[in-house]
């Protein structure tokens, strides 16, 4: 490790290095703003981002490379889940500028604490030692933990952040002692290097499945899979709503990022040269597991959503039973099955997004987040309705939308891996029939609840109708024009292995 | 190699301590020594392996900066607790329950 390598490891670091500038940039920026005027720090940080998104794009990743001694990777599949990131946090800037929540504060700090957030999971979208792991994920813990208790004269507000806090320390630390483990009885903590030690075969089935629980503790409670769920509902429902929004996407889209990168690197027989295929590793059947912890994500999910009448705990509750159906395509890690979850990350940012924002401006408009008051919205607020219906359409899976596509992918995934899996693909089926019943419940109260026509029609403002339909448009016509977002999920899968 | 096991012995009596203090105590504070102790198992381990397995650097690197992780953690937590605090009177985890079950 020369200057040379680490000017050469340098030039593949771009992105994160404007991002960081653009970062420091925004903090002396708002150091000149007055609390009215700090908005700007935000139109600033949206910028920023946009161009952080246009070197991603450029960004060469036909040779997956380790930098900075094969800490991180600079590959195809951590440069997608990035965009992803980036995208949902530029989404995100937009809605906060028209959240009442945020309105009359100081917002200077909020945007730069999201850009801290986007550098923490373009870390953990590429990390592959067990320190840049650790380091990503506490980056992006604690930047959730702030934003999420950003309210602070709510007591919701600081609730949520507190129980957040309690849940991520802990489980934080049982991934530590189980990295710890996993470091001693390797040897190493490079997870290419792990993955060499662990196939070799020496090491005891039960240890091996004490740091399969330790490890999934922690990578589990970042994308809130049943049962490390706990601090969901209450985090969601509390935090700033734009918070909550991007909550439910980027970190859960960044946590995947890492089970799927650790679990088909470390844990499978990627580095033997006699196979062909992908294989997971045979003394340790961590697939059963995560089909099982899939399965309790999607029930619990869905069936405790049905009780919910306040949206944004409905949404969370939903957020979860995603998770589980995300979890189906880990338990399959290969080509198809990975293609198929990063397609699924894509698709359910869009449409969960669209969701929350259409309830923030409810919020904004009728102070209300209760799913009950949205009698008749679909009479006095017709732009919103329909874009709100279309999103929870989405969010089921009915056809012809692009949440029906993503989970075919991810049903079909599971069905070509083989037949042990057909039993999983069905529960997913009948979880999305559960599905169905709460989120057509907003369109039923939408629409058909007790009517009463209003003397005017509603409007929202121009630029949030315009960011509504830009989230749901791709939705609706994204597979008709050939999919190109399905091939370039397809194209993405290529991991860094030394 | 008995080194080696009385570390672990030790690390694995942390882990267990503050694993009995975080699913215990009521008190915000009390739980978050509970996460120190067991990030400190997990740093003792850290520094053992280096010195008795792997005879490298790594582990020690990893241990320090789990160290300062844990204090920049322990600054905003406590922040939060402080928060929870001038709100209610109180830093009762188990007494948080203004959202609804």
């Amino acid at each position: 490790m020369n200057l040379n390598q680490i000017m050469t490891d340098l030039s593949y670091f771009i992105p994160e290095m404007m991002l960081t500038v653009i970062l420091l940039m925004v903090i002396v920026f708002d150091l000149f703003q007055k609390a009215e005027t700090s908005i700007r720090a935000g139109y600033l940080a949206l910028g920023g981002l946009a161009l952080v998104t246009l070197s991603l794009v450029g960004q060469d990743v036909s040779t997956p490379t380790g930098i900075f001694s094969n800490m991180l990777a600079v590959d195809g599949f951590g440069r997608y889940i990035k965009l992803v990131v980036t995208i949902g946090a530029m989404l995100v800037m937009w809605m906060s500028f028209n959240s009442n929540e945020l309105k009359e504060r100081r917002v200077g700090e909020y945007y730069v604490l999201i850009l801290t957030l986007v550098l923490g999971m373009f870390f953990l979208a590429s990390a592959t030692h067990l320190l840049s792991i650790y380091i990503a994920l506490e980056m992006v813990s604690i930047m959730s933990y702030l934003l999420s208790g950003y309210l602070k004269e709510q007591m919701r507000s600081n609730e949520a952040s507190i129980k957040y806090v309690v849940f991520g320390a802990f489980s934080s630390g049982i991934l530590l002692y189980g990295f710890s483990l996993l470091y001693g009885l390797t040897g190493s903590a490079d997870i290419v290097e792990i993955q060499a030690a662990l196939a070799a075969g020496t090491i005891s089935p039960a240890l091996m499945l004490l740091i399969l629980v330790l490890v999934l503790v922690g990578f589990g409670y970042k994308i809130a899979a049943v049962p490390f769920h706990f601090w969901t509902p209450d985090v969601y429902e509390g935090a700033p709503a734009p918070i909550t929004a991007f909550l439910s996407v980027a970190p859960k889209a960044a946590g995947f990022a890492i089970i799927i990168r650790f679990f088909n690197v470390a844990f499978s027989n990627a580095g033997n040269p006699n196979l062909e295929a992908w294989t997971a590793l045979e003394n340790m059947n961590w697939q059963a597991v995560i089909g099982v912890l899939s399965v309790l994500s999607m029930t619990v999910g869905n069936v405790v959503a049905l009780q919910q009448t306040n949206i944004k705990r409905m949404l969370a509750y939903s957020s979860i039973a995603h998770a589980g159906y995300m979890l189906l395509g880990v338990v399959v890690a290969d080509q198809t099955g990975i293609a198929a979850i990063l397609y699924y990350a894509a698709i359910y940012m869009l449409m969960n997004l669209g969701a929350f924002f259409v309830a923030i401006h409810i919020k904004n408009a009728f102070d209300t987040e209760d799913i009950e008051d949205y009698q008749s919205l679909g009479y006095k607020a017709p732009v919103l309705g329909v874009l709100m219906a279309i999103f929870m359409f989405s969010l089921t899976g009915l056809p012809p939308t692009g949440g029906f596509v993503a989970k075919f992918y991810l049903f079909r995934a599971l069905i070509e891996y083989g037949d042990q899996y057909f039993w999983l693909a069905l529960i997913g089926l009948v979880n999305g029939v559960i599905s169905l019943y709460y989120y057509m419940r907003v369109v039923k109260a939408m629409y058909f609840g007790k009517m009463e026509l209003p003397g005017s029609v509603h409007n929202a403002p121009l630029n949030v109708t315009i960011l509504l339909v830009i989230l749901a448009l791709p939705l609706l016509f994204g597979w008709m024009i050939g999919d190109p977002l399905s091939a370039y999920a397809q194209d993405a899968v290529q991991f860094f292995i030394k | 190699m008995d080194q080696l096991n009385s570390y672990l012995i030790l690390s694995a009596i942390l882990f267990s301590l503050g694993l009995y203090t975080v699913v215990t105590r009521r008190n915000a504070v009390a739980i978050l020594m509970g996460v120190e102790l067991i990030l400190n198992a997990a740093n003792i381990n850290f520094v053992a392996f280096s010195k008795f397995v792997t005879h490298s650097l790594d582990g020690h690197l990893i241990s320090v900066f789990i160290i300062m992780l844990a204090a920049a953690e322990a600054a905003v937590a406590l922040a939060i607790v402080l928060n929870l605090y001038n709100d209610r009177r109180h830093i009762n985890v188990d007494e948080a329950n203004a959202l609804k079950q």
